[in-house]
């Protein structure tokens, strides 16, 4: 247990000291849907607001160049956090929005083909025709699936995907057969947020590079959780959130490999994205200023940048360590319980802090009713990943996950808690 | 808690009433609720036609929580034997029951019409569960609207 963090560290997460229905202290075990945030956080975008809000890249007034600085030194903080370098860092709404851009430089790059439009240099990586293949897995969360349904949708392209073991790794034996010489984008996730597994990067990187595919990481579950670094995981694209790495909601990443981020056509277009503008035609801005039409969200890249620091001053292989310890406590735990199934790995090799579960004769919304009713929050349903509950024949589960403030009490809790759901329901 | 999983709701999860989907019918439809997975195929059974039909039955076949699958069995309850108007009212009636958190006009469930149904009166506190709960009402009524487009006589 040594190797657990300070619990002193919750006092900087002002929401943890709160009770809920009727005064129960707070156990939250939902930081995969959305972590909380520590007072730094809040007191970043706080003095943003009071001491140099002005609109970006535009103006030259004292606040107009604060404001500038403050946006563009978090596009740094947030980058090198990565191991990426500032002008890869794209600020998006969401991690969703950041897979759709890519998908869009998809469609967008096809259809301006069709019609002769002009392209940035090197798009042709972009166009697609149909036969073409696109390789997602069966653990995806809908926002690393449903763009790639709706790219192929748009442009013919055909949708495959490699397959899930019974233990709830990805099945790499047919990896040959999945990625092939007609592949042209392969898109998965680093670390799953229903089952927790955590997937090897290379193999499929190996892969992809031996056809020729781009590569897409999907890291929104990884991020928050162990150091990653774009430069080592050799990725061309990777999507992240704010909102899950202690950061506010509203702000999301896209870090590109420059020559590929400089391939890509726009996704939103209008102000502050282009280079010249005349009544017949555009040209546009080089990225990441690109991918950034409209004002962007300051106060919440400037919150996520201090967030990062946040990250970095505890040490992400310290959260690592820490919420291994914790995944290896629920799953003793959970398995101690008669009826309870893990959905996903049950050992600690390549496996994250989202422990999914069923128990047995109870639905997951009645058991996380009841460990409401305990004050403790997880998640209940499908956790954006139908198709992964549905390769395990199960309509739904139920979720804890952790982050670097929870320990152990509150694991502890949740076993009481599911417990009770059992001896309520009648079927313990 | 307790408000919420009433003894006649839990009585109904565990011994639910006309499950099960049987012929003949008229209208089959399948309503799922996104956010958790829910499901139901439902299928409706109707004898006459227009606002006087009679529902001579209403068969189905779901899954989900104790919510959802209570509430179907309690509705079949309430809904067999009664014409379209009367049904159609008792519908209204569970509906204004689980937005009645969020009404600020102080009416009253109508008990003579919702019988049982008005243990899930505790439902309508928790936001989360109330799709659960209106599941079934929202297939049966999408279940008729079909039947009566398509000719709902036997």
């Amino acid at each position: 247990m040594t190797v657990l963090l300070d619990p002193a560290l919750r006092a900087d997460f002002p929401i943890l000291a709160r009770t809920v229905r009727g005064g129960r202290p707070l156990v939250y075990l939902d930081t995969a849907a959305t972590s909380q945030k520590p007072r730094a956080v809040l007191d970043a975008e706080r003095e943003f607001y009071t001491q140099h809000n002005a609109a970006v890249h535009r103006g030259a007034h004292f606040l107009a160049e604060q404001a500038t600085d403050a946006f563009e030194a978090a596009r740094a903080v947030v980058a090198g956090f990565v191991g990426g370098r500032a002008q890869e860092l794209v600020f998006t709404r969401n991690a969703t929005e950041s897979l759709n851009l890519i998908s869009h430089a998809f469609s967008s790059a096809t259809a301006k083909k069709a019609h002769g439009a002009p392209l940035p240099d090197g798009a042709e990586q972009f166009v697609l025709v149909p036969g073409d293949e696109i390789v997602v897995t069966e653990m995806e969360h809908h926002a690393n699936l449903v763009p790639w349904q709706e790219l192929c949708d748009k442009t013919g392209a055909i949708l495959r995907w490699i397959g899930l073991t019974d233990e709830g790794r990805l099945d790499l034996d047919g990896l040959d057969e999945v990625i092939t010489q007609r592949t042209r984008v392969v898109s998965f996730t680093h670390q799953s947020n229903l089952l927790g597994t955590i997937n090897t990067v290379a193999a499929i990187v190996a892969r992809a590079r031996a056809v020729g595919a781009l590569v897409v990481l999907n890291a929104c579950q990884s991020v928050p959780h162990m150091p990653v670094d774009v430069r080592e995981l050799d990725v061309d694209l990777m999507a992240f959130s704010g909102h899950k790495m202690l950061g506010p909601t509203g702000v999301g990443c896209l870090w590109g490999r420059a020559e590929v981020l400089a391939a890509m056509p726009p996704f939103n277009s209008g102000g502050s994205m282009i280079a010249t503008v005349t009544m017949e035609r555009s040209t546009f801005a080089d990225p990441p200023q690109r991918f950034e039409a409209g004002s962007p969200n300051v106060a919440q890249a400037v919150g996520l940048a201090a967030a990062v620091q946040y990250l970095d001053r505890v040490g992400m292989p310290a959260v690592a360590a820490h919420e291994h310890v914790l995944t290896d406590y629920a799953l003793a735990a959970l398995a101690d319980i008669p009826g309870v199934r893990i959905i996903g790995p049950t050992s600690l090799v390549d496996r994250g802090g989202a422990v999914s579960f069923t128990v047995e004769g109870l639905h997951p919304h009645d058991v996380g009713q009841v460990l409401d009713d305990e004050g403790v929050a997880v998640r209940v349903g499908h956790h954006c990943a139908w198709p992964t509950c549905r390769r395990y024949s199960v309509p739904a589960t139920t979720r804890a996950s952790f982050g670097l403030y929870n320990q152990p009490f509150e694991i502890d809790a949740l076993v009481v808690g599911i417990r009770r759901a059992q001896q309520f329901f009648g079927v313990a | 808690m307790d408000s919420l999983y009433q003894e006649i709701i839990l009585d109904h999860y565990r011994n639910p009433v006309g499950r099960g989907l049987r012929e003949p019918f008229e209208a089959e439809v399948h309503h799922v609720n996104p956010t958790c997975g829910d499901e139901i195929t439902l299928r409706v059974h109707l004898d006459g036609t227009g606002e006087s039909a009679v529902v001579a039955d209403v068969s189905y076949d779901n899954q989900g929580c104790s919510i959802s699958q209570a509430s179907a069995s309690v509705m079949y309850e309430l809904l067999l034997g009664r014409t379209i108007t009367q049904g159609m009212a008792t519908h209204e009636a569970f509906l204004a029951l689980m937005q009645s958190a969020t009404d600020e006009s102080g009416a009253e469930p109508d008990e003579d019409v919702l019988e049982d149904a008005i243990a899930f009166s505790g439902v309508a506190k928790y936001p989360a569960r109330v799709k659960c709960a209106l599941l079934s009402w929202m297939a049966w009524k999408d279940a008729v609207s079909q039947a009566q487009t398509h000719g709902g006589n036997t």
